[in-house]
């Protein structure tokens, strides 16, 4: 027997999941995340109450502020759910801005037309799966090259992204530009035909479909028979052949069904708040989600926690850096800390058990 | 009497639940090769765990030359002479042999190839440790690897060598070759402990037997002692103590007459290319419903891939039949639904998923079948429980739980949890790829004993294993295959021993 298992056989002790633990791992790195962003900010000769206390009521107290962060929250869902998706079958998409622009800018040359000749009702649905449709289609070169040749995803993902940019560009500028305009831009869908608001609030309806898909991937992959196959591919791909699955056409399934969703998250951004899309355009979202995906360990429930607390620095970040003149990146910078507080508080508490085992 | 290097008092280590070690006391004398047997969970990887300062005791004392000393760290241990070499390498491949052997040093410093270069000629010299210092880690045979592990625990002072299971990844030349290098260590002065499931290697390596069962050390037998009574006798008293009882004679067994039914399995001319391997050349077998046929063989003559074919996992071209229907076009899944099984033999990487519960690994080669998941695809969560109940209880599976991962368990409770998933429902063919690799002779008998329950209820048996003696009291009949051919098939019988090896070293049976 190997070092690994010398306690074969034995109940090994693991502290239960206390109030003690939920402190030490979970608010401790954040209080810690909080106030070492604070000495930065102080650093930047920023008040650091004053910036805290100015997100909080922009991107929270504030009605305002909190209709926008849920509005906020719509399109990062949806790239939750779709790295929950791939993440959980072990395949890493990090493709997803690319899928994500591709989709925005074919609702954003489609759907101005569509509202012409198509009913609202019938205009939207058709619009996501354009988007879908699109995300899923730049995902499936990493796909077939992943099931097919064993190509490490990684690598192909992020080429597929900078290429996905480039092309999201050249149709803006090339394709599907606006006449009417100056600035190289799509047709702006009129307001009155983009997705509805919630009743009595500007928070945007793509809100409802970025929670429904979170807790939709959630729910396939913990109770569902092809949820079981993905994570069996996903955490042992040798016991997956041995059990009979066909690991490249799950790949395939996985990435295209990610693909998608990212895609979808482009026409929540266009549907709900942009109108359009204009040339250069990227807000980079798949690159603040992944850090959150993987706080949440791939639960979806966590994930609408974390997006909605990145939603609030988000917002009221950007309130923040006009009003206090800090980069409005800083909310990044804010995110990036907790990530790595939160990754040291994870391995003194593993070290922690250790000793005590 | 000389003064032990090492020696334990009292050593006691508990666990939530478990008393790992009680008591136990232990003297390594310089010069001479103690063997340690006990079953899985006896206490044995929990004796060594705080020998190496992996793991620290609860109570009692841990004496070097007879100063009682705290071993904190497995560094700790190095410097006080004590090295451990376990069952899996711990080299890093993608480095040579000689900057291996540097890495315990600072890293500012560069490796001095020479230096150790002319240290493994004195090994190579003294004890017949032929290993280039210019090879990739990577490219070394496991033999090999283990050879450097214990170069490497000799350039650092060791001198108590413990070997952790070092020979059950071995072929049988491979551990005869890491016995006698063992018996030169000894005989150098070194004290080692030597841990095996192996019983007939444990007695032609070892001096001194110390038997653990259940955390308590039960029983240690003397050089003198061994050397005054019949090898079988001492066999039957190790046994006696490992088991409290005397199972000996249950492990023999006759092979009954040939099966008067037509062949349920019937492959014929199987040929595979594999790419660097021997692959399979007009491979051709049948058995009988309650029939065994065992393949000897030397691991890596086409078993493997055989076994992969015959499940489904590889295509080959020829043609398989199963009660008289084709299904080479079928997959794993189809042919599991139709009674055809295959329990791999690489139970930690192929067989279970590592992080799942154990419940989970009893159904994931029924993932959306019926009664588990529903008709639209929802996992019934109880059901599986109750399934995996069922399973624990009824193969007598060790675990906390049937939430636990299974990567948790020994590896003979994780051999019972795939035991049960292949034998469980309308199992017809079962093809066993060494079914006891590995593990321990209680595990071992109950899994022999499962085998042949299953076949005789009726269940075609396939046995692949490199074990003759295995095979010998499994079998009905026996192949014996060799670069991916089956050279011969024999009856089992008094015999057989002489034949199957006149077939594996490729004289034609008489």
């Amino acid at each position: 027997m190997s070092a690994t298992d010398q306690t074969l056989d034995t109940p090994r002790s693991r502290p239960p999941f206390g109030l003690t633990r939920l402190v030490l791992t979970t608010l401790a790195p954040i209080v810690a995340a909080l106030l070492l962003s604070a000495l930065v900010l102080a650093l930047l000769s920023v008040d650091p109450v004053a910036y805290y206390a100015y997100v909080l009521r922009r991107g929270l107290t504030s009605w305002l502020g909190l209709q926008a962060t849920l509005t906020r929250m719509a399109p990062l869902l949806c790239l939750a759910a779709s790295l929950i998706m791939a993440f959980r079958a072990g395949l890493w998409n990090l493709g997803i801005d690319g899928q994500f622009l591709l989709g925005a800018v074919l609702v954003g040359a489609t759907a101005q037309p569509l509202s012409t000749v198509l009913p609202q009702a019938a205009m939207l649905p058709l619009c996501i799966l354009v988007a879908a449709a699109a995300g899923a289609l730049w995902a499936l070169v990493p796909a077939l090259l992943k099931a097919y040749e064993g190509v490490n995803e990684i690598i192909t993902t992020l080429m597929m992204t900078f290429l996905g940019i480039s092309l999201a560009n050249v149709l803006v500028k090339l394709l599907f530009l606006d006449p009417a305009t100056t600035v190289p831009q799509t047709r702006t869908l009129p307001v009155a035909d983009r997705l509805p608001t919630l009743p009595e609030s500007t928070i945007s309806s793509g809100l409802l479909i970025g929670v429904v898909a979170v807790l939709a991937v959630h729910f396939v992959m913990t109770r569902t028979a092809f949820g079981m196959r993905l994570r069996i591919v996903g955490t042992n791909p040798r016991a997956a052949v041995h059990a009979g699955l066909s690991v490249p056409a799950l790949t395939i399934a996985v990435f295209c069904l990610s693909g998608a969703l990212a895609g979808i998250a482009g026409a929540v951004e266009v549907l709900g708040v942009q109108g359009n899309v204009r040339a250069d355009w990227n807000p980079a979202y798949g690159l603040a989600v992944i850090p959150l995906v993987f706080l949440a360990r791939f639960n979806g429930v966590a994930a609408i926690v974390f997006v909605f607390a990145f939603s609030i620095l988000s917002i009221g970040g950007e309130s923040a850096a006009r009003r206090l003149g800090v980069p409005h990146f800083f909310t990044l910078v804010v995110v990036s800390i907790l990530l790595i507080a939160l990754a040291l508080a994870e391995y003194v508490d593993h070290r922690r058990r250790q000793r005590t085992t | 009497m000389t003064e032990p290097i090492l020696s334990v008092r009292g050593l006691t280590k508990r666990y939530p639940g478990v008393v790992a070690n009680d008591g136990v006391d232990l003297a390594l004398m310089g010069g001479e090769v103690h063997v340690l047997l006990g079953e899985n969970g006896a206490g044995k990887s929990t004796l060594i765990a705080m020998l190496t300062g992996l793991q620290q005791p609860d109570a009692g004392d841990i004496l070097v030359d007879g100063t009682p000393r705290v071993i904190a760290s497995p560094r700790e241990a190095l410097r006080l002479g004590i090295a451990c070499v376990y069952q899996t390498i711990m080299l890093s491949p993608t480095l040579t042999v000689a900057e291996n052997l540097a890495l315990g040093e600072p890293w500012w410093s560069r490796p001095d190839r020479a230096k150790i270069a002319a240290e493994l000629a004195a090994m190579r010299e003294d004890l017949d440790i032929a290993v280039d210092p210019d090879a990739l880690a990577g490219d070394l045979s496991l033999g090999q690897q283990q050879q450097v592990e214990i170069a490497r625990a000799l350039m650092r002072g060791g001198r108590v060598l413990i070997l952790d299971e070092a020979t059950s990844m071995l072929t049988p030349a491979g551990a005869d070759e890491l016995g006698a290098l063992i018996r030169r260590l000894a005989a150098r002065g070194l004290a080692i402990v030597f841990i095996s499931h192996k019983l007939n290697e444990a007695l032609a390596f070892g001096d001194r037997v110390s038997v653990l069962r259940l955390g308590r050390k039960v029983g240690e037998l003397t050089p003198d002692h061994i050397a005054a009574q019949p090898k079988e006798a001492t066999m039957a008293e190790i046994v006696g103590l490992m088991f409290g009882r005397d199972r000996a004679e249950a492990m023999a067994r006759t092979p009954r007459p040939a099966s008067a039914e037509p062949p349920i399995l019937q492959a014929t001319g199987l040929s595979l290319q594999v790419p660097g391997g021997v692959g399979l050349k007009d491979v051709s077998l049948e058995v009988a419903p309650g029939e065994v046929l065992g393949i000897a063989g030397i691991d890596g003559n086409g078993q493997r891939e055989l076994a992969e074919v015959l499940a489904g996992q590889r295509v080959a071209a020829g043609s398989i039949r199963l009660a008289g229907e084709a299904i080479d076009g079928l997959g794993v899944g189809a042919r599991r639904r139709k009674g055809l099984r295959y329990l791999t033999d690489d139970r930690h990487h192929e067989g279970t998923v590592g992080p799942f519960a154990v419940a989970e690994n009893f159904v994931t080669k029924d993932v959306g079948a019926s009664p588990f998941w529903s008709a639209a695809g929802l996992v019934d969560k109880s059901a599986i429980g109750a399934h995996a109940a069922r399973m624990v209880a009824d193969f007598d599976v060790r675990t906390p739980s049937v939430a636990t991962p299974i990567g948790r368990l020994s590896g003979g409770n994780m051999q019972k949890v795939i035991l049960a998933r292949e034998l469980t429902g309308e199992a017809k063919v079962v093809i066993y790829a060494k079914p006891t690799y590995g593990l321990d002779v209680a595990n071992t008998e109950a899994t022999r004993a499962r085998i042949l329950a299953a076949a005789e209820a009726g269940v075609a048996t396939v046995l692949i294993s490199t074990d003759l003696d295995e095979i010998l009291a499994l079998s009905d009949r026996i192949a014996v295959m060799s670069a991916g051919r089956i050279v011969g098939t024999v009856p089992n019988g008094p015999d057989a021993r002489a034949a199957v090896a006149d077939l594996m070293v490729g004289r034609v049976a008489a």
